[in-house]
């Protein structure tokens, strides 16, 4: 049921990408426990302004766990304790009266903080563009159903595919590694026909591109998948490090 | 060269190496355990791994294998700590499904070290090494019966070796799924299997090696 | 040429929308067979810009640079996969046929045009259904994992407004999926060089020079730098404008700028009125809240609507005292089954919601706030088992939980209409080109395709046709005689000049220094628009609407305060910027709705309606398609009529009875 409570805040603050940041302490009262996290930052963020003080920059854009835009590491946790879940998804109503809530924005060499708890994430798209794709033209494509692909191989795909590039993995990884968000593109193409014939390929140039973009190497920790919103599983991880060695050794 | 520039190449050299101790370990395991069994047959063993080129090549193999898993897990730990960023969480916390190993491995890597070093003091360096230098004779040198009995005796060093061997198990528990996973030998049915096994390897290792201060502890002796 | 040569006057109040002469079936080949078209060596030396990354945006800057165009590529968010057309849940429709359940391109263009209330432009909804099955094979082939059947084949699900199973599905996500296939191909350019991508940049003017568009103003949003951008043509997919409403299933940062951008460089603004209010949407509960939450259309497959039978019931209900699984199947009223018994729950969208609307408003809505009814799967979970039913839904079902903090597989739904989607915005001709030469409108962004109503799953159908399969086209025969143009400098006068009044318009908001922040001068404005210009809307209340609105205005105007600085990242001068452009088409939506004496779609006048409660069109009179010419601020803006001329449909009162 619905029912309101205090909560004391320390949120990050950083005013630019360069400059020296520290954790501020802001103290809300009054919080529906039915509103989202974000709705949240809102109700503070209003209040800020009233003060004539500068609200907190966040990312956040659909509010309801798809886009990926949202971020925020919340009390140790991307997107907050629970899992499968997305920053925008969280509601007040998991948290105590009383409680201290400590929010910061994604570490990681790859991820340099622009503002408050907005990253630059833009190496992702540079990891897609590296080989996340298949190579074909808009037109002369063969019809939709000419090859039959087994309802597991495509379900498995389409689990992989549900990745949202939110960035958590690499956020809750001690080795700031993006091989959960790598794996998922590689393997979701791997496993279908059309995406087989670049496999390797693929593999090897977004695996490059991982690696010259500063981010870590993976340890099989599984923190990545226990965190992901979306569950994407680390069994991705072993297929690209299949895909890759294959690949790798057939040169 | 992919195998040092790559990060998944670097994994498999980390994985390579890391079956080949874990295979070794088990062997080591195995005839450890032939001392309780048969202390004859274990000093026959002790013999035949003595000053002989083909133990002596496989000491050097061995070790090149460890210095290569040592320096590889350092690189690893250094890019890693680099990637990371210079600015740490104020509050960082695992989910209940992260194994607490996997996120130490490095740690308990290095007590396996200090560990290793003791005794490789402890054995190998008045077995295979004496009888090398010549410091001692072959039947000395060869007498594994005689050393190990030697040390255990004392029950500290026994404990150090329990201590010892729960941190190689946890460095195995995460490691052997974990070097699977990276040669990609893995899948999502597989996952929770791989999972399974690669304990019962670790758990058997240890447990075998256990058994021999546990042994000691209880108060028996092998009599040759 | 094929097509009739334009006798386009903007005097003489009737607009030409050069549609090619010929048999319907016939008119897009022949179009593409006539028209004239640039050679490689030729491509190289032209530019595009395209703002927005969406479905649209997206596959259009994807396959104008694999063409060999330079395509300049801007969005407001961090990456281009982020595009609002992600969230779209349910699915894409495409006259594949594969059920052989009798579809076709007609019957998908028939159902298309009856839907949109006959108020949709013929030929351009019969290109939609022809070019749909190429878009089907088109994702496909960019590993799209759409859902599929045991056999391998590709799996289908039926929606609102049709009798056929047509709607390719990826799970809950198909939005997400084929905007993920869009953004890979555009991602490839990317890599190539070929598409220069602008992140986190916002279009703030289009830029005209002697008559056509020749570039943009975007402002960095990390720097706050306002930046000119030079190209040879202007592509805008940038969305609808939804969120005029405050409230609506849009994203945060869903805005309607650059289409008003476009609207005060002389482009028309056609029928806003059209807005669609979605049915199933999770209901508000709070002041606080910042934006509704979409229940997938594909939920009325299994699900089955209803509300108490009795007034009392539904009283005890709302207070608490009955829980809805306690009422029994007799004292349930499924309302939509007995009303429209051929289509039953899947009705189309804007039936389903007024529906909802006058079950609420006669006091039988359930929910603490009375706006809501049941969407109940307690029959599909009988009659499927609650595997079938969480393989379907799990996803929506979860996504439900987390936010209502109800289990719907133990006790129904609660949903009600939200504002979804803008059937209105930039007018476009045939070729997709708005009454501005060189400057193009794709997607949700224009009004081309959906007439008053748009039916499920085909937001993404147009979003890519326009994209992948249209646009590229059409883009060519404009450019085709702009060979000879050279790269301009954006030292221009022009451009000087656009990038002045942009500064001047933000200097002049900082300066305000009011006492109210941007979103509650939005709230405001969404409150206005939802009660007066909402689902049920007369002459009384819009009017009402439009005084309200200038007031609005002039509170903004007057005393907002936005924090921050100009040249750094300032989301409340973004937002700012944005509510100066939702209150005018605020406005443009009250006046086009006062002007529509009739009902259709998604615009219901309450005096227009049959005694049976449904709408009331006339066609006699309103037949056309309302475009909004700018005339200057605080002029007010001119009607222009492009006459939707039925060749080869027949217009009919909609039926969904029988």
């Amino acid at each position: 049921m619905e029912k309101n409570i205090n909560v004391t805040l320390k949120i990050w603050r950083q005013s630019g990408p360069k400059a020296k940041g520290k954790f501020e302490t802001y103290k809300l009262d009054q919080v529906s426990t039915d509103s989202s996290f974000l709705e949240m930052l809102d109700v503070l963020n209003e209040k800020l302004i009233n003060e004539h003080k500068e609200p907190i920059a966040f990312d956040h854009d659909c509010r309801e766990g798809i886009c990926g835009m949202c971020s925020l590491f919340i009390n140790g946790h991307p997107h907050g304790l629970d899992p499968g879940t997305t920053t925008c998804q969280l509601h007040m109503r998991r948290f105590n009266n009383g409680a201290t809530i400590t929010i910061e924005p994604w570490r990681s060499a790859a991820f340099p903080v622009i503002k408050d708890l907005m990253v630059d994430r833009s190496a992702f798209d540079k990891i897609i563009q590296a080989g996340g794709f298949v190579s074909v033209n808009t037109g002369g494509v063969p019809d939709g159903n000419a090859l039959p692909i087994s309802k597991v191989d495509s379900d498995e795909a389409m689990d992989a595919a549900s990745c949202i590039g939110c960035g958590a993995c690499v956020a809750t990884c001690k080795n700031s590694s993006a091989m959960l968000f790598v794996a998922a593109k590689v393997s979701q193409l791997a496993l279908l026909p059309q995406g087989k014939v670049e496999a390797a390929h693929r593999a090897k140039a977004m695996v490059a591109k991982m690696d010259e973009l500063g981010f870590g190497n993976c340890t099989n920790t599984g923190a990545c998948e226990a965190e992901c919103p979306k569950n994407v599983s680390i069994s991705h991880i072993a297929r690209l490090n299949r895909e890759f060695l294959n690949a790798k050794f057939k040169d | 060269m992919w195998l040092i520039d790559s990060s998944i190449g670097r994994k498999l050299i980390m994985s390579i190496s890391g079956v080949f101790l874990v295979l070794f370990l088990l062997f080591h395991s195995l005839m450890n355990i032939v001392v309780i069994i048969s202390p004859v047959g274990y000093n026959k063993i002790c013999e035949f791994l003595g000053a002989n080129w083909y133990a002596v090549v496989g000491s050097g193999v061995l070790a090149a294998g460890f210095v290569i898993h040592i320096l590889y897990a350092l690189y690893l730990s250094f890019l890693n700590l680099k990637a990371r960023g210079n600015k740490s969480y104020a509050i960082k916390n695992n989910q209940k499904s992260v194994e607490w190993a996997s996120q130490n491995m490095l740690v308990l890597g290095a007590i396996v070290i200090g560990f290793l070093i003791l005794h490789l003091f402890n054995f190998w360096y008045k077995m295979q090494y004496a009888e090398l230098t010549g410091a001692a004779d072959s039947t000395t040198a060869a007498n594994g019966v005689y050393w190990v009995s030697k040390l255990f005796s004392n029950p500290v060093y026994s404990i150090i070796y329990l201590v010892w061997l729960s941190a190689l198990w946890f460095h195995l528990t995460h490691g052997v799924w974990s070097a699977l996973q990276t040669l990609g030998i893995n899948n999502k049915t597989w996952l929770p299997r791989v999972k399974l096994i690669s304990n019962i390897i670790s758990t058997l290792v240890i447990l075998m090696f256990m058994s021999i201060p546990i042994y000691f502890i209880l108060g028996f002796q092998p009599q040759v | 040429m094929a097509q009739k040569q334009g006798s386009t006057s903007v005097e003489s109040n009737q607009i030409d929308a050069k549609i090619p002469e010929g048999a319907l079936a016939e008119k897009w080949n022949n179009y593409k067979a006539h028209q004239k078209l640039v050679n490689p060596s030729n491509k190289r030396r032209l530019d595009i810009i395209v703002v927005g990354t969406g479905l649209a945006g997206a596959s259009a800057a994807a396959s104008l640079a694999e063409m060999g165009f330079n395509v300049l590529n801007f969005c407001i968010q961090d990456s281009p996969r982020r595009a609002h057309s992600i969230a779209a849940q349910g699915g894409i429709n495409a006259a594949k046929n594969y059920q052989n359940d009798g579809d076709s391109v007609y019957r998908l263009f028939y159902d298309t045009i009856k839907g949109g209330d006959y108020r949709a432009r013929e030929a351009n909804v019969y290109r939609l259904a022809e070019v749909s099955n190429n878009i089907i094979d088109q994702c496909v082939a960019q590993g799209v994992p759409f859902a599929r059947e045991y056999g391998g084949l590709l799996d289908n699900r039926s929606f609102g407004g049709a009798q056929v199973s047509r709607t390719f599905y990826a799970k809950g996500q198909t939005g997400q999926q084929l905007l993920l296939g869009a953004y890979s191909a555009l991602s490839r350019q990317i890599g190539k060089g070929q598409v220069k991508l602008f992140s986190r940049h916002e279009m703030l003017d289009v830029v005209v020079i002697d008559g056509r568009a020749r570039g943009i103003i975007a402002r960095n949003l990390i720097t706050g730098k306002i930046e000119r951008f030079f190209a040879h043509a202007v592509v805008v997919g940038t969305g609808g404008y939804g969120n005029t409403f405050f409230l609506s299933t849009n994203a945060m940062a869903s805005n309607g700028s650059a289409a008003m951008q476009m609207y005060r460089k002389g482009a028309y603004f056609a029928n806003p009125a059209y807005v669609q209010i979605h049915p199933t949407c999770i209901p508000v509960h709070g002041d606080y809240q910042s934006k509704l939450t979409l229940m997938s259309e594909s939920l009325r497959n299994d699900g089955r609507i209803w509300v108490p039978k009795r007034k009392e019931d539904a009283e005890a209900i709302r207070s608490g005292k009955l829980k809805p699984t306690d009422l029994l199947e007799e004292d349930r009223d499924y309302y939509l089954e007995r009303r429209y018994p051929a289509f039953g729950n899947l009705v189309p969208r804007d039936v389903a919601s007024r529906a909802a609307k006058e079950r609420c408003d006669a006091g039988y809505g359930v929910g603490n706030t009375g706006l809501a009814v049941y969407l109940d799967f307690s029959d599909s979970i009988n009659r499927l088992g609650e595997k079938v039913v969480r393989d379907r839904y799990g996803n929506l079902f979860q996504m439900y939980e987390k936010i209502v903090d109800d289990n719907p597989y133990k006790t129904p739904m609660m949903i009600y209409p939200a504002i979804h989607y803008a059937m209105g915005g930039v007018w476009v001709d045939y070729e997709l080109q708005t009454s501005v030469k060189g400057l193009f409108c794709i997607g949700e962004a224009n009004f081309s395709d959906h007439g008053a109503n748009r039916l499920g799953a085909s937001a993404l159908m147009q979003g890519l046709a326009d994209g992948y399969f249209v646009l590229p086209y059409t883009v060519q025969n404009y450019l085709a005689d702009q060979i000879q143009v050279p790269r301009m400098s954006t030292d221009l006068q022009e451009f000087v000049e656009a990038e002045n009044a942009v500064n001047d318009k933000i200097n002049k908001i900082l300066k305000i220094k009011g006492k109210k922040s941007v979103d509650s001068i939005h709230r405001e404005l969404g409150l206005i628009m939802w009660d007066f210009v909402g689902m049920g809307r007369n002459k009384t209340g819009l009017q009402h609407a439009l005084e309200k609105i200038k007031e609005v205005r002039n509170e903004f105007w007057t005393n907002v305060y936005v924090p921050g600085q100009v040249d750094n990242l300032n989301n409340e001068l973004e937002k700012a910027l944005r509510l100066s452009d939702f209150i005018e088409i605020g406005e443009l939506i009250a006046r086009d709705a006062l002007l529509r004496e009739e009902s259709c779609g998604g615009h219901f006048r309450e005096e227009y309606q049959t005694p049976e409660g449904e709408a009331l069109r006339n066609d006699d009179d309103f037949a056309f398609v309302s475009c909004w010419k700018y005339t200057g601020e605080g002029n007010e803006p001119v009607l222009l009529k492009e006459t939707l001329n039925y060749e080869f449909v027949q217009r009919q009162q909609r039926n969904y009875k029988s």
